[in-house]
């Protein structure tokens, strides 16, 4: 399975690679991440939680770096064991580039999966990765850069009360329709 | 006027009142006290070796009470297969060992390598996850031709070339054919692929095991087309438990087309539990692992050929096929591509000259076995399709092609260039029916109705045959089976003159209750309700080989006739000695024993309780009781043979086909149970629809299978499939059975799939779209890709 794109951050090119680096950033980016230790040098260990169609699974993985080049990019690389669920392994190459507005992060993934994960998930899988790698870099994004806009952040502290809530998300939402 | 009772009536199925109220009683419902539970670590990767494996985390977790691994069943043997192949070359074939539980490598995905015994279910499971092993992951065999090609990656070590045997039949026959090649008019090439099935029994396999520690007997319980079989695999083979310490019992087993003849490593593991721990130990398979455990089905690649004169006489035919056997050599592999297919390759046609050379291949995939019809769909398909094509090719009716190449009625017994001999058959006779039913003559008004409507017709026909009543031992031996295929049955008269007939065949769905009790009613004259049918137990049915190859009827049934043939022939003389008249002078008619020309008369229930209450009895020359067993060894095959007609139609739009109409006129021989023999038509032709348009199961490029649930592999639904048209009344009785029948459970699925794909490609011929071929399953997306490709050629 091939997966790729790309999205402009709005920070300059050595917060964002400061943030790649960050174990704390990519614990809180990786969606049902448990556990992140490690290094861009030792590689990182982690333990991440998820649902892929009808299958439930604890991975625990390795990942590595490698062509790591400062505030360009790197090759992240990894396998993560479900134990009965199967397996899931892969590789990204992120790349960072001067653009408009901030930073143009750019990834290829290319992933695959193994066991019960191919079994039932087959038909679902690219679905699947295509949502967790919007849902990564939708809060890396969040957190590079920062608190929401002004006037969104200024309508949702407003918003103290449960009723009005209901606007400031519809907002979100047509927000990012409009994106 | 149709029988209501007997051989000829449509009896109901007495099986179908408790399967149908929820009142079966299959492996998964018994329950035995104090019993635990099992559950299996399965390989992620289609092939790895194992460096280690660590248990202690899962040994630890609540409820475990034991943790094995391969290393624990080193010591056991091979579990075999049944058949042994002699290559072209003479050697034998290579037979890797199969262990109970994967050893030093994991083969294909779903290959267990560990087992939990826990309290629970859950347990079990989750102790699974527990289990760490580190599996290095090697590159996967399964393209078979890049495996034969290159010998740097192997399935299993020793084997350095992954081929288990190349099989050439008749091999002294190659040269004569090679010259009728290079000499003939025309010649026909197609290449094509029988698609890899999975079996899909409604109820999954699932095994008790029970041990007595008092008596150090074990019971296993399983879902088992062949208890004895089953009996004398782990016995013999795999575990050396001797025989009278093992009983096996396959109570209701909700269906098996193959898959449930072979004995699985699941079984010595449930057995070796019980063993160690002293208590019943369970396990029933989940449906998503059925799909990367249970064997597999077809899975042939093949180029065939057939030679012609100019007017579409066949003079020769010659193929090359590669057969995928999997991981491990599960025990009917062997047997299923070889003397199951090679044999049948004359089809119902007097071609002189057939070669068929096989080449069975290793890959990392599920073991690969028979399947319902085992060997013969894939002859037919290959014989059925090439002829398809030589008639287009030579611009001569599809129908008329086969006609003038049948084997004549006159021409039997008819030995075959492939090394059987068909007792008797009139193919004429079923096309002749098929034509009528399926009102061939009325199709271009048809197919013009359809047109209006935007959709491509075609009719597709198959004329096939296949070799049933498996099997002559003597014959098998010779072509190296390593069992006998008789069958055996005991019918033993009770006292009060009701009766228990025990049998070696193992009735999985097929109705041998009803059928096999039709016939003893019909041969002593007492009512169907007052005999039982007794199968799938050990310790109680005499030594039988089970059900599978349509044989139950044929074999098994014969054995009935025969032991049924004794209790005649005693109770005569008992009813002689009491009325006092001389043997021959009793006569046996509807229930009674009369002295010919009197009115003097006894019937069968006097006779029988005489028989356990011996007062007026002639116990110098006679043994008290009425018990009689017999064993059969069948003379040679049967061989039912039929003609069967397919309409489909493509929507040009979508490439989705649309079977609509399908007439099926076969020949069983004399039938015992009309609606049973429609009803295992229907069930096979269904089948057939389903190898034909939706089943196949597809690994990625790392032997990933992708479709191992039901989201993914496409089964035939109720919507997909027309109102079959079913006749069996072209009826020539086999020659050397005392029933005269043949058996019908494969047909459908052995005669359909090139009827279906067959239609298509005459739907998309007559719509302008010049395509030869598409291998099965004929999806939408494939044919729309084929018709469009066909397009862009024509541009």
């Amino acid at each position: 399975m091939n997966l790729s794109g790309s999205r402009v951050i709005a920070a300059d090119r050595q917060t964002v690679w400061a943030a790649l680096n960050d174990p704390e950033v990519l614990k809180a980016c990786i969606p049902g991440c448990q556990e992140m230790n490690g290094s861009v040098e030792e590689g990182y260990e982690a333990v991440v939680t998820q649902k892929v169609g009808p299958v439930k699974a604890t991975f625990k993985g390795a990942v590595e770096f490698s062509d790591v080049v400062e505030n360009e990019g790197y090759v992240i690389s990894g396998e993560g064991k479900g134990g009965a669920a199967g397996f899931a392994k892969g590789g990204a190459k992120v790349n960072l580039s001067d653009a408009e507005g901030g930073t143009e992060l750019a990834y290829d993934v290319e992933a695959k999966v193994g066991g019960k994960l191919a079994q039932l998930g087959s038909r679902i899988i690219d679905g699947f990765a295509k949502k967790m790698a919007d849902q990564f870099f939708e809060n890396f994004q969040a957190q590079v850069e920062g608190p929401p806009e002004p006037a969104e952040a200024a309508a949702e502290a407003g918003d103290t009360q449960a009723a009005d809530a209901e606007p400031a998300k519809k907002k979100g939402w047509i927000r990012r329709l409009i994106d | 006027m149709p029988k209501d009772s007997g051989i000829g009536a449509s009896s109901k199925r007495r099986e179908d009142v408790r399967f149908l109220t929820g009142k079966g009683r299959y492996t998964a419902d018994i329950n035995l006290r104090g019993q635990v539970y099992v559950a299996f670590a399965r390989s992620t990767v289609a092939h790895g070796r194992i460096n280690s494996i660590d248990t202690s985390a899962a040994a630890e977790m609540p409820g475990v009470l034991a943790v094995f691994t391969g290393e624990d069943f080193v010591e056991m043997g091979s579990n075999p297969a049944g058949w042994y192949i002699t290559s072209r070359n003479g050697e034998t074939m290579k037979e890797p060992k199969r262990p109970v539980l994967a050893h030093g490598k994991v083969r294909h995905v779903g290959d267990a390598y560990a087992a939990v015994v826990a309290e629970t279910v859950a347990q079990a499971k989750d102790a699974v996850e527990a289990i760490e092993a580190d599996i290095e992951e090697l590159d996967a065999v399964l393209d078979m031709a890049s495996a034969v090609a290159d010998n740097s990656n192997r399935v299993h070590d020793e084997i350095d070339d992954n081929i288990c045997f190349d099989w050439g039949w008749i091999e002294d026959n190659r040269a004569a054919v090679d010259a009728a090649f290079e000499s003939a008019p025309h010649v026909t090439t197609l290449e094509l692929i029988n698609n890899r099935l999975s079996p899909n029994p409604m109820e999954p396999r699932a095994s008790l095991a029970d041990y007595n520690t008092g008596t150090e007997d074990y019971t296993l319980y399983t879902t088992s087309q062949n208890p004895h079989l089953h009996r004398l695999l782990i016995s013999a083979f795999v575990m050396g438990i001797p025989e009278h310490k093992l009983t096996v019992i396959a109570p209701d087993v909700g269906g098996g087309f193959g898959s449930k003849i072979y004995h699985y490593g699941e079984e010595a593991v449930v057995l070796a539990a019980a063993r160690k721990l002293g208590r019943p130990v369970k396990w029933v398979c989940d449906r998503s692992e059925a799909f990367v455990s249970d064997a597999h089905g077809r899975d042939h690649v093949t180029k065939i050929e057939l030679a012609t004169d100019k007017e579409g006489n066949f003079l020769a035919m010659r193929t090359e096929t590669l057969a995928n056997l999997g991981a491990y050599l599960s025990n009917f592999s062997t047997a299923t591509p070889t003397f199951l297919h090679g044999t049948l390759m004359a089809g119902p046609y007097k071609t002189p000259l057939v070669y068929v050379n096989v080449k069975g291949v290793f890959t990392n995939t599920v073991p690969v076995d028979a399947y319902r019809g085992a060997g013969r769909p894939e002859a037919t398909y290959q014989i059925e399709r090439v002829i398809d094509k030589c008639a287009r090719e030579l611009g001569i009716d599809q129908i008329e092609i086969r006609r003038k190449n049948f084997i004549s009625p006159d021409a039997f017994p008819y030995t075959t260039p492939v090394g059987l001999v068909y007792d008797t058959g009139n193919y004429g006779a079923t096309l002749d029916k098929m034509i009528e039913l399926g009102d061939t003559a009325g199709f271009e008004s048809r197919r013009a109705e359809s047109s209006a409507k935007g959709k491509l017709r075609g009719i597709g026909y198959s004329t096939w045959i296949e070799a049933c009543g498996i099997a002559p031992s003597h014959l098998v031996g010779q072509l190296g089976a390593r069992v006998g295929l008789y069958d055996a049955a005991t019918v033993r008269v009770n006292a009060t003159g009701n009766i228990s007939v025990l049998t070696g065949a193992h009735s999985h769905g097929q109705g041998h209750e009803t059928v096999f009790a039709q016939v003893v009613s019909d041969m002593l004259g007492i009512p169907e309700a007052s005999i039982e049918i007794v199968h799938g137990d050990t310790s109680k049915i005499p030594f039988g080989m089970g059900s599978y190859g349509s044989r139950s009827l044929a074999v098994c049934g014969t054995a009935i006739v025969k032991a049924t043939d004794k209790i005649i022939a005693k109770c005569k003389k008992i009813a002689a000695h009491q009325m006092e008249a001389s043997e021959s002078d009793i006569v046996f008619e509807n229930g009674n024993f009369t002295v010919a020309g009197t009115d003097k008369s006894k019937s069968f229930g006097d006779i029988a309780l005489s028989a356990y209450v011996p007062h007026n009895y002639p116990l110098d020359e006679l043994e008290p009781g009425l018990e009689e067993s017999a064993f059969y060894d069948p003379a040679n095959f049967t061989y039912p043979a039929g003609a069967y007609a397919c309409e489909v139609e493509v929507d040009p739009g979508t490439g989705k086909v649309d079977v609509v109409a399908f007439t099926a006129a076969d020949d069983f021989g004399n039938v015992i149970n009309p609606m049973i023999v429609e009803g295992q038509v229907h069930g096979g032709v269904v089948q057939g629809i389903g190898q034909a348009l939706f089943e196949v199961v597809v690994h990625n490029d790392e032997g990933q299978n992708l479709t191992g649930s039901y989201m993914d592999y496409a089964m035939p639904r109720s919507n997909d499939v027309p109102l079959l048209v079913v006749d069996h009344s072209c009826q020539t009785p086999c020659t050397h059975n005392p029933l005269g029948v043949k058996g019908c459970g494969e047909a459908g699925a052995i005669g359909t799939p090139p009827a279906v794909v067959n239609a298509v490609i005459d739907a998309l011929q007559a719509g302008g779209y010049d395509i030869a071929h598409i291998d099965m399953p004929l999806t939408p997306s494939k044919v729309w890709a084929a018709m469009a490709g066909a397009q862009q050629a024509a541009e």
